[in-house]
């Protein structure tokens, strides 16, 4: 009853090829593992560092000197002006990116017509999104702190940030304005629709989940930028929020920097309350744009 | 005999000679091409995608309330020719039109030819269905919102579903979106919003062939009612599809030639040209 198996032949082979498959994968799971790993020790560390220090007090005491005001018992003391003056500048940040990124996005991809002129401005969109976050931190400072005469406010601080996400955000919206099928402009062109009833009904709604995840991964980076605020003069440790467009602003990451700065060590643990309550308000940042994302997906 | 004399079209003419001999028209086709009623004409037209060119000379009467099949290899400018005429090629920014193409004895080419109000006159439905993420009723009231006919949308959405044949499998559900349909039920949908606000002309892409068979048979079964209200042209693929349901029938041969124009069956029973009874007989194609 023996039959011969037909496939006995360069098994091993076979199984040679599979096993190098496997090393890859190996190495794969590897590379996968040395992020994380590295993302959960440096959360656990700012965890471990912090704890008992993030209290209803930090968030909204303004900032001491003093050590003993930060324990309980103590006076009070916290991130109060940076928390809100980071927050006041990011929404700010927030509605200049979308009018002008967008706007910059929809024109160069909808409306201006394909030659060298668009190419090359399109190429530097792309190079000025690599350009380190210091220098826009100086073109700041000499145009809205200088020449606007704005001085260190928040609106000059928020501008800044604007010029240092735009490319990011234009390019974002581009990718996703080009991901709208060709399909679909035809169909409304079809039944007779003018460009701008096209971009409105049919590509803007479609390409919105993708701007907006663009947009709030680049205002997600701008909360964290230290460089170009300090360019701009944002005040290290400031007493009291901002309270207009003009006021002269702190935010987390200058608030954070300070105290890791201070000569006493239990500062390093206000330092590492200060770096939660950033990293909070990021991770629930990034959280909105996977919700907007998935909510208003019009194929979901 | 036209001002851009000069132009590539000149260039093009002396390479087309061997194509035609000299006849009154050079390039016109074998057959037919006069009709009777006419609602579009194309004269002499030429269609460039940058320097090559896709449709030379096309001469061609289509009549009035009856299927215009055209008919063809891949490749052989028989869709460019159909979104010549509600130009629709004017979204490609390298393509280029010279000649004219005439819709109730315009040239829709001419400059104070608006081609956002010559697309409201000319509907369109395209090979793969294409409804907008939106609920039935809002893809069928599309083309009514954008042109502003904004009174009693209820009552033309209906009619326009029950038109394209498709009311009695989505009358409770018109509020659940158009993707949910299947193919077949898409493509009436987008049928039904080409319709809607009341076109003269329905051009039609391969609107069948990302479909199957029983879907199929409905399309055509649509198309034949349809032209009893508008003016249907038809790209297709399929030889047997543009034999049953049209009325006319023009074969493009490779390179953006219309070789012949005649009644259907004249096309399909005696064509005039070799070639044409060589591409209907299967034996190239």
């Amino acid at each position: 009853m023996s039959t011969s198996n037909p496939f006995a032949e360069g098994t091993d082979d076979i199984e040679r090829k599979r096993m190098i498959g496997r090393v890859f994968v190996a190495i794969c799971f590897a590379s996968t593992l040395v992020g994380i790993v590295a993302l959960v020790a440096l959360i656990a560390d700012v965890l471990y560092e912090s704890w008992g220090w993030v209290t209803w007090e930090f968030l909204t005491y303004p900032p001491s000197q003093v050590i003993e005001n930060f324990l309980p018992g103590g006076r009070g003391a916290g991130i109060y002006p940076a928390l809100v003056g980071s927050i006041f500048l990011i929404a700010l940040t927030a509605v200049f990116t979308v009018f002008l990124g967008v706007g910059a996005a929809v024109y160069l991809e909808e409306y201006a017509s394909e030659n060298w002129l668009t190419s090359f401005i399109e190429a530097n969109i792309a190079n000025l999104a690599g350009v380190p976050s210091i220098v826009y931190g100086l073109l700041g400072l000499a145009i809205f702190v200088r020449g606007m005469q704005l001085g260190s406010s928040l609106v000059a601080g928020a501008l800044t940030l604007t010029l240092l996400i735009l490319p990011i955000v234009i390019v974002s919206t581009q990718e996703a304005l080009r991901a709208v099928p060709d399909s679909q402009r035809q169909a409304a062109y079809g039944v007779g629709a003018t460009q701008w009833q096209v971009i409105r009904d049919v590509v803007l709604p479609r390409a919105l989940p993708g701007i907006m995840t663009g947009t709030i991964l680049s205002l997600s980076r701008a909360i964290g930028e230290t460089a170009p605020i300090l360019m701009v003069g944002a005040a290290t440790s400031l007493f009291v929020a901002p309270d207009g467009l003009t006021s002269s602003f702190s935010a987390m990451p200058m608030m954070i920097f300070e105290w890791a700065t201070l000569p006493e060590p239990e500062f390093q643990h206000v330092a590492a309350a200060g770096i939660v309550v950033l990293l909070t308000i990021l991770l629930l940042m990034n959280a909105v744009a996977i919700l907007i994302r998935n909510r208003y997906d019009p194929r979901s | 005999m036209t001002a851009n004399a000069g132009g590539p079209r000149t260039v093009s003419k002396s390479e087309t000679d061997d194509f035609r001999s000299e006849t009154e028209q050079e390039d016109a086709p074998l057959g037919t091409p006069r009709v009777a009623d006419p609602v579009i004409e194309s004269r002499d037209l030429d269609v460039y995608y940058g320097d090559e060119q896709a449709l030379h000379g096309i001469h061609m009467e289509i009549p009035e309330r009856k299927v215009t099949a055209l008919i063809g290899p891949s490749g052989c400018g028989k869709s460019t020719f159909l979104r010549s005429i509600n130009r629709m090629n004017d979204l490609i920014e390298i393509a280029r039109v010279d000649g004219e193409l005439s819709f109730h004895g315009k040239n829709v080419y001419d400059d104070d030819v608006d081609p956002v109000a010559l697309r409201r006159k000319i509907g369109m439905v395209f090979q793969k269905p294409n409804p907008f993420p939106k609920s039935i009723y809002d893809n069928v009231a599309y083309g009514l919102r954008v042109q502003g006919k904004a009174d009693d949308v209820d009552e033309q959405v209906h009619t326009a579903l029950e038109r394209a044949a498709l009311l009695d499998e989505v009358e409770d559900q018109l509020d659940s979106s158009g993707l949910d349909l299947s193919g077949g039920q898409q493509q009436r949908l987008c049928i039904a919003r080409a319709i809607a606000p009341d076109p003269e002309v329905i051009l039609m892409d391969e609107p069948a062939s990302a479909l199957d068979p029983v879907a199929t048979s409905k399309i055509e079964d649509l198309v034949e009612e349809l032209a009893e209200e508008y003016t249907v042209v038809i790209v297709t693929h399929n030889m047997q599809q543009a034999a049953r349901i049209s009325d006319k029938t023009a074969v493009f041969l490779t390179g953006g030639h219309l070789v012949e124009f005649d009644d259907t069956n004249k096309i399909f029973e005696n064509p005039e040209s070799d070639r044409v009874e060589d591409y209907i007989t299967g034996k190239f194609g």
